[in-house]
Protein backbone atom coordinates (compact mmCIF):
# COMPACT_ATOMS: atom_id res chain seq x y z
CA UNK A 1 0.00 0.00 0.00
CA UNK A 2 1.32 3.58 -0.84
CA UNK A 3 1.77 5.87 1.42
CA UNK A 4 -0.80 8.16 0.27
CA UNK A 5 -2.68 5.89 0.02
CA UNK A 6 -2.77 4.59 3.52
CA UNK A 7 -3.36 8.31 4.95
CA UNK A 8 -6.58 8.60 2.84
CA UNK A 9 -7.41 5.34 4.63
CA UNK A 10 -7.07 6.74 7.53
CA UNK A 11 -8.54 9.20 7.57
CA UNK A 12 -11.80 7.25 8.11
CA UNK A 13 -11.08 6.61 11.30
CA UNK A 14 -13.43 8.55 13.82
CA UNK A 15 -11.37 10.56 16.69
CA UNK A 16 -12.65 10.83 20.51
CA UNK A 17 -15.88 12.45 21.25
CA UNK A 18 -15.02 14.03 24.34
CA UNK A 19 -10.84 14.07 24.72
CA UNK A 20 -9.94 13.79 28.18
CA UNK A 21 -7.04 16.37 28.65
CA UNK A 22 -5.58 14.27 31.52
CA UNK A 23 -5.45 11.31 29.75
CA UNK A 24 -3.94 13.74 26.83
CA UNK A 25 -6.50 12.42 24.58
CA UNK A 26 -5.74 13.73 21.18
CA UNK A 27 -5.72 11.84 17.72
CA UNK A 28 -2.14 11.14 15.51
CA UNK A 29 -3.12 12.78 12.58
CA UNK A 30 -3.68 10.23 9.73
CA UNK A 31 -0.80 11.86 7.88
CA UNK A 32 1.61 11.39 10.68
CA UNK A 33 0.35 7.83 11.48
CA UNK A 34 0.78 7.28 7.64
CA UNK A 35 4.13 8.46 7.99
CA UNK A 36 5.10 6.66 10.74
CA UNK A 37 3.86 2.71 10.03
CA UNK A 38 5.01 3.45 6.28
CA UNK A 39 8.23 4.33 7.41
CA UNK A 40 8.11 1.26 9.27
CA UNK A 41 7.34 -1.36 7.12
CA UNK A 42 9.29 0.09 4.02
CA UNK A 43 12.83 0.69 5.43
CA UNK A 44 12.49 -1.48 8.60
CA UNK A 45 10.21 -4.92 7.43
CA UNK A 46 8.18 -4.17 11.35
CA UNK A 47 5.09 -4.58 10.41
CA UNK A 48 3.82 -6.66 7.75
CA UNK A 49 3.38 -10.39 9.45
CA UNK A 50 3.81 -9.19 12.94
CA UNK A 51 2.70 -9.45 16.59
CA UNK A 52 2.40 -5.57 17.35
CA UNK A 53 1.05 -4.26 20.26
CA UNK A 54 -0.52 -0.70 19.93
CA UNK A 55 0.71 1.10 23.84
CA UNK A 56 -1.96 4.36 24.37
CA UNK A 57 -3.93 2.77 21.65
CA UNK A 58 -7.37 5.58 21.77
CA UNK A 59 -9.14 5.60 18.80
CA UNK A 60 -6.95 2.47 17.37
CA UNK A 61 -5.35 4.61 14.31
CA UNK A 62 -1.83 3.00 14.55
CA UNK A 63 -3.71 -0.54 15.13
CA UNK A 64 -5.80 0.13 12.31
CA UNK A 65 -2.80 1.14 10.16
CA UNK A 66 -0.31 -1.64 11.15
CA UNK A 67 -3.75 -4.06 9.90
CA UNK A 68 -3.87 -2.37 7.01
CA UNK A 69 -0.40 -2.91 6.10
CA UNK A 70 -0.45 -6.28 7.15
CA UNK A 71 0.66 -7.27 10.34
CA UNK A 72 -0.96 -10.78 11.85
CA UNK A 73 -1.96 -10.26 15.60
CA UNK A 74 -2.86 -6.14 17.07
CA UNK A 75 -3.28 -5.73 20.67
CA UNK A 76 -4.44 -2.56 21.87
CA UNK A 77 -3.83 -0.87 26.15
CA UNK A 78 -5.08 1.61 27.22
CA UNK A 79 -6.39 2.60 29.97
CA UNK A 80 -9.66 4.83 29.45
CA UNK A 81 -13.30 2.57 28.35
CA UNK A 82 -14.70 5.50 26.14
CA UNK A 83 -11.35 5.50 23.98
CA UNK A 84 -11.82 1.52 23.65
CA UNK A 85 -15.53 1.76 22.67
CA UNK A 86 -14.12 3.96 20.04
CA UNK A 87 -11.21 1.77 19.43
CA UNK A 88 -13.80 -1.27 19.16
CA UNK A 89 -15.98 0.39 16.76
CA UNK A 90 -13.23 2.02 14.46
CA UNK A 91 -11.78 -1.18 13.96
CA UNK A 92 -14.79 -3.20 13.39
CA UNK A 93 -15.90 -0.43 10.77
CA UNK A 94 -12.23 -1.36 8.28
CA UNK A 95 -13.59 -4.86 8.47
CA UNK A 96 -9.60 -5.92 9.00
CA UNK A 97 -8.56 -9.48 7.45
CA UNK A 98 -6.32 -9.96 10.63
CA UNK A 99 -6.84 -10.08 14.57
CA UNK A 100 -7.18 -6.82 16.83
CA UNK A 101 -8.01 -7.16 19.92
CA UNK A 102 -7.60 -4.55 22.99
CA UNK A 103 -7.39 -4.66 26.93
CA UNK A 104 -7.89 -2.06 29.56
CA UNK A 105 -4.71 -1.61 31.86
CA UNK A 106 -2.55 1.50 33.34
CA UNK A 107 0.54 1.27 31.32
CA UNK A 108 2.19 2.98 34.75
CA UNK A 109 1.55 0.10 36.29
CA UNK A 110 4.07 -1.85 34.28
CA UNK A 111 6.88 -3.18 35.76
CA UNK A 112 9.44 -6.12 35.03
CA UNK A 113 9.41 -8.07 38.78
CA UNK A 114 5.44 -7.60 38.34
CA UNK A 115 4.41 -8.27 35.21
CA UNK A 116 0.67 -8.07 33.45
CA UNK A 117 1.96 -8.97 30.35
CA UNK A 118 4.98 -11.57 29.63
CA UNK A 119 7.76 -10.01 28.24
CA UNK A 120 8.94 -10.18 24.66
CA UNK A 121 5.50 -11.60 23.41
CA UNK A 122 5.35 -8.85 20.35
CA UNK A 123 7.62 -8.05 17.75
CA UNK A 124 6.61 -4.41 17.58
CA UNK A 125 5.14 -1.82 20.09
CA UNK A 126 3.89 1.15 18.46
CA UNK A 127 2.65 4.52 20.54
CA UNK A 128 1.98 7.80 20.56
CA UNK A 129 2.10 8.37 24.51
CA UNK A 130 1.19 11.01 26.57
CA UNK A 131 4.07 14.11 26.60
CA UNK A 132 3.30 14.05 30.88
CA UNK A 133 1.93 17.33 31.94
CA UNK A 134 2.23 18.19 35.38
CA UNK A 135 -0.30 16.00 36.81
CA UNK A 136 0.76 12.78 35.37
CA UNK A 137 5.42 14.23 34.71
CA UNK A 138 6.94 10.89 33.58
CA UNK A 139 4.20 9.08 32.00
CA UNK A 140 6.02 9.02 28.89
CA UNK A 141 8.86 7.36 30.46
CA UNK A 142 6.56 4.66 31.95
CA UNK A 143 5.15 4.45 28.44
CA UNK A 144 9.00 3.78 27.17
CA UNK A 145 9.58 0.99 30.01
CA UNK A 146 7.02 -0.90 29.30
CA UNK A 147 7.54 -1.12 25.68
CA UNK A 148 10.91 -2.33 26.58
CA UNK A 149 9.40 -4.54 28.02
CA UNK A 150 6.78 -6.23 25.79
CA UNK A 151 9.07 -5.52 22.43
CA UNK A 152 11.18 -8.66 21.10
CA UNK A 153 12.49 -6.05 18.26
CA UNK A 154 11.08 -2.78 17.83
CA UNK A 155 9.73 0.47 18.87
CA UNK A 156 8.13 3.14 17.55
CA UNK A 157 7.62 6.16 19.15
CA UNK A 158 6.75 10.19 18.76
CA UNK A 159 8.80 12.23 21.51
CA UNK A 160 9.27 15.98 21.66
CA UNK A 161 12.19 17.18 20.20
CA UNK A 162 12.97 18.98 23.34
CA UNK A 163 13.21 15.61 25.43
CA UNK A 164 15.97 13.70 22.85
CA UNK A 165 18.30 13.57 24.80
CA UNK A 166 16.33 12.68 27.91
CA UNK A 167 14.75 9.86 25.47
CA UNK A 168 17.92 8.57 24.01
CA UNK A 169 19.48 8.69 27.77
CA UNK A 170 16.59 6.52 29.14
CA UNK A 171 15.99 3.89 26.49
CA UNK A 172 19.74 3.02 26.89
CA UNK A 173 18.77 2.34 30.53
CA UNK A 174 15.83 0.07 29.55
CA UNK A 175 17.95 -1.57 27.19
CA UNK A 176 17.13 0.01 23.83
CA UNK A 177 18.97 2.02 21.22
CA UNK A 178 17.82 5.06 19.73
CA UNK A 179 17.41 6.23 16.45
CA UNK A 180 15.85 9.30 15.27
CA UNK A 181 14.20 8.74 11.58
CA UNK A 182 12.55 12.01 11.58
CA UNK A 183 11.77 15.24 12.70
CA UNK A 184 7.95 15.91 12.38
CA UNK A 185 5.76 18.82 13.47
CA UNK A 186 2.49 17.91 15.24
CA UNK A 187 -0.48 20.75 15.68
CA UNK A 188 -1.61 19.53 18.51
CA UNK A 189 -4.70 22.00 18.53
CA UNK A 190 -6.46 20.68 15.66
CA UNK A 191 -6.32 17.07 17.40
CA UNK A 192 -8.36 19.15 20.26
CA UNK A 193 -10.78 19.97 18.01
CA UNK A 194 -12.62 22.18 20.12
CA UNK A 195 -9.71 24.41 21.12
CA UNK A 196 -9.97 27.96 20.22
CA UNK A 197 -6.25 29.17 20.55
CA UNK A 198 -4.38 29.93 17.45
CA UNK A 199 -2.41 26.88 16.66
CA UNK A 200 0.69 26.03 16.77
CA UNK A 201 3.23 23.11 16.10
CA UNK A 202 5.38 21.39 18.25
CA UNK A 203 8.29 19.83 17.00
CA UNK A 204 8.27 16.01 17.49
CA UNK A 205 10.78 13.72 16.92
CA UNK A 206 9.69 10.09 15.41
CA UNK A 207 11.98 7.93 16.99
CA UNK A 208 12.69 3.90 16.43
CA UNK A 209 14.02 1.97 19.17
CA UNK A 210 15.88 -1.43 18.58
CA UNK A 211 16.02 -3.96 21.64
CA UNK A 212 19.36 -4.08 22.72
CA UNK A 213 19.16 -6.61 25.53
CA UNK A 214 17.32 -9.82 25.74
CA UNK B 1 -17.31 -13.10 2.17
CA UNK B 2 -16.80 -13.87 5.79
CA UNK B 3 -18.05 -11.03 8.47
CA UNK B 4 -15.69 -8.94 9.23
CA UNK B 5 -14.03 -9.87 13.08
CA UNK B 6 -15.12 -8.69 16.30
CA UNK B 7 -12.33 -6.71 18.10
CA UNK B 8 -12.17 -9.46 21.37
CA UNK B 9 -10.12 -11.42 23.79
CA UNK B 10 -8.70 -14.16 22.28
CA UNK B 11 -6.63 -16.91 24.09
CA UNK B 12 -3.39 -15.26 22.65
CA UNK B 13 -4.02 -12.73 24.43
CA UNK B 14 -4.75 -14.77 27.82
CA UNK B 15 -2.01 -16.71 26.96
CA UNK B 16 0.51 -13.40 27.58
CA UNK B 17 -1.83 -12.13 30.55
CA UNK B 18 -0.73 -12.13 34.28
CA UNK B 19 -1.86 -10.94 37.44
CA UNK B 20 -0.15 -8.14 39.13
CA UNK B 21 -1.72 -7.72 41.97
CA UNK B 22 0.49 -6.56 45.40
CA UNK B 23 2.13 -9.31 46.85
CA UNK B 24 1.22 -12.36 43.96
CA UNK B 25 4.52 -14.37 43.30
CA UNK B 26 2.40 -16.48 40.95
CA UNK B 27 -0.31 -15.20 39.09
CA UNK B 28 0.19 -17.12 35.69
CA UNK B 29 -2.44 -18.86 33.97
CA UNK B 30 -5.26 -16.35 34.79
CA UNK B 31 -8.60 -18.56 35.74
CA UNK B 32 -10.89 -17.66 32.83
CA UNK B 33 -14.60 -18.28 33.53
CA UNK B 34 -16.75 -17.55 29.86
CA UNK B 35 -20.22 -16.79 30.37
CA UNK B 36 -20.24 -16.45 26.36
CA UNK B 37 -18.13 -16.89 23.97
CA UNK B 38 -18.23 -17.10 20.23
CA UNK B 39 -15.96 -18.98 17.06
CA UNK B 40 -14.76 -16.84 14.67
CA UNK B 41 -12.90 -18.30 11.03
CA UNK B 42 -9.86 -15.75 10.86
CA UNK B 43 -6.72 -15.73 8.57
CA UNK B 44 -4.80 -18.96 8.84
CA UNK B 45 -1.02 -17.90 8.65
CA UNK B 46 1.18 -20.89 9.03
CA UNK B 47 4.31 -18.68 9.43
CA UNK B 48 2.88 -16.41 11.82
CA UNK B 49 1.74 -19.14 14.08
CA UNK B 50 5.04 -21.14 13.53
CA UNK B 51 6.98 -18.23 15.49
CA UNK B 52 4.37 -17.24 17.69
CA UNK B 53 4.65 -21.06 19.30
CA UNK B 54 8.07 -20.10 20.38
CA UNK B 55 6.57 -17.32 22.54
CA UNK B 56 3.41 -19.43 23.75
CA UNK B 57 2.91 -21.53 27.01
CA UNK B 58 1.70 -23.95 25.66
CA UNK B 59 0.32 -25.91 28.96
CA UNK B 60 -1.28 -22.67 30.22
CA UNK B 61 -2.56 -22.72 26.15
CA UNK B 62 -3.92 -26.01 26.65
CA UNK B 63 -5.30 -25.30 30.01
CA UNK B 64 -7.15 -22.76 28.50
CA UNK B 65 -9.20 -24.60 26.31
CA UNK B 66 -9.58 -26.74 28.98
CA UNK B 67 -11.21 -23.68 31.03
CA UNK B 68 -13.69 -22.98 28.17
CA UNK B 69 -14.64 -26.35 27.78
CA UNK B 70 -13.32 -27.45 24.55
CA UNK B 71 -11.18 -30.34 25.54
CA UNK B 72 -9.04 -32.65 23.94
CA UNK B 73 -8.28 -30.10 20.55
CA UNK B 74 -4.99 -29.81 21.51
CA UNK B 75 -1.63 -32.24 21.85
CA UNK B 76 -0.33 -32.19 25.60
CA UNK B 77 2.68 -30.77 23.68
CA UNK B 78 4.35 -28.80 20.70
CA UNK B 79 5.37 -31.40 18.74
CA UNK B 80 8.99 -31.24 17.21
CA UNK B 81 7.84 -31.05 13.88
CA UNK B 82 5.66 -28.22 14.60
CA UNK B 83 7.06 -25.81 12.02
CA UNK B 84 6.05 -28.38 9.04
CA UNK B 85 3.01 -29.57 10.59
CA UNK B 86 0.22 -28.10 8.99
CA UNK B 87 -2.46 -29.98 11.07
CA UNK B 88 -0.84 -28.82 14.21
CA UNK B 89 -0.42 -25.49 13.34
CA UNK B 90 -4.13 -25.26 12.42
CA UNK B 91 -4.94 -26.41 15.80
CA UNK B 92 -2.85 -23.94 17.22
CA UNK B 93 -4.18 -21.58 15.13
CA UNK B 94 -7.50 -22.20 15.82
CA UNK B 95 -6.91 -22.14 19.74
CA UNK B 96 -5.22 -18.76 19.66
CA UNK B 97 -6.95 -16.68 17.36
CA UNK B 98 -10.31 -17.60 16.74
CA UNK B 99 -12.52 -17.80 20.12
CA UNK B 100 -13.53 -14.80 21.49
CA UNK B 101 -14.56 -14.44 24.74
CA UNK B 102 -16.85 -11.78 25.13
CA UNK B 103 -18.32 -11.87 28.53
CA UNK B 104 -16.67 -13.26 31.72
CA UNK B 105 -13.64 -12.96 33.53
CA UNK B 106 -9.77 -13.86 34.41
CA UNK B 107 -9.60 -15.01 37.91
CA UNK B 108 -6.02 -14.36 39.58
CA UNK B 109 -4.74 -17.81 40.32
CA UNK B 110 -3.42 -16.91 43.69
CA UNK B 111 -5.58 -13.90 45.33
CA UNK B 112 -8.32 -15.07 43.53
CA UNK B 113 -8.84 -11.32 42.15
CA UNK B 114 -11.21 -10.85 39.10
CA UNK B 115 -10.84 -8.88 36.07
CA UNK B 116 -13.73 -8.88 34.37
CA UNK B 117 -14.69 -9.42 31.18
CA UNK B 118 -17.36 -7.26 29.32
CA UNK B 119 -17.57 -6.62 25.83
CA UNK B 120 -14.71 -8.70 24.60
CA UNK B 121 -12.31 -6.38 26.27
CA UNK B 122 -10.83 -7.33 29.80
CA UNK B 123 -10.29 -4.59 32.61
CA UNK B 124 -6.84 -5.33 33.86
CA UNK B 125 -6.70 -2.04 35.93
CA UNK B 126 -6.08 -2.56 39.66
CA UNK B 127 -7.43 -0.51 43.09
CA UNK B 128 -5.00 1.71 44.83
CA UNK B 129 -4.32 -0.72 47.58
CA UNK B 130 -3.38 -3.38 44.47
CA UNK B 131 -0.47 -2.18 43.21
C1 LIG C 1 -1.71 10.91 22.59
S1 LIG C 1 -3.01 9.73 22.76
C2 LIG C 1 -2.66 8.65 21.40
C3 LIG C 1 -3.86 7.84 20.95
C4 LIG C 1 -3.68 6.89 19.80
N1 LIG C 1 -2.63 5.92 20.04
C5 LIG C 1 -3.37 7.63 18.51
O1 LIG C 1 -2.26 7.46 18.03
O2 LIG C 1 -4.21 8.34 18.01
C6 LIG C 1 -2.51 8.88 24.24
C7 LIG C 1 -3.41 7.73 24.68
O3 LIG C 1 -2.85 7.13 25.85
C8 LIG C 1 -3.89 6.80 26.76
N2 LIG C 1 -3.31 6.79 28.11
C9 LIG C 1 -2.92 7.86 28.85
N3 LIG C 1 -2.41 7.45 30.03
C10 LIG C 1 -2.46 6.09 30.03
C11 LIG C 1 -2.06 5.08 30.96
N4 LIG C 1 -1.51 5.37 32.15
N5 LIG C 1 -2.25 3.78 30.62
C12 LIG C 1 -2.80 3.45 29.43
N6 LIG C 1 -3.19 4.36 28.52
C13 LIG C 1 -3.01 5.67 28.80
C14 LIG C 1 -4.95 7.85 26.55
O4 LIG C 1 -6.22 7.40 26.95
C15 LIG C 1 -4.82 8.09 25.02
O5 LIG C 1 -5.72 7.27 24.33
Amino acid sequence: MKLRQLEIALEDAKPFQEPKIQLEQYVTTPHLAACLLHTAETQFGDICGKNVCDLGCGCGILSIGSSLLGANHCLGIDIDEDALEIFQSNCEAYELNNVVECIQADIARFSPSRNMILAKRFDTVLMNPPFGTKSNKGIDMEFLHAASILASHAVYSLHKSSTRAHIVKKANDFGMQAQVVAEMRYNLESSYKFHKKKSKDIEVDFIRFTITTG
Amino acid sequence: MRLSAFVRMRLITHNMLTSHVKGVKNGYPLVIKAEDIKEQETDFNPDFISRMITRIEWPALTKAMEMIGHTDQLPEEVPKDYETNNDFLKQAHHALMEIEVITGSLTCPESGREFPIANGIPNMLLNEDEV
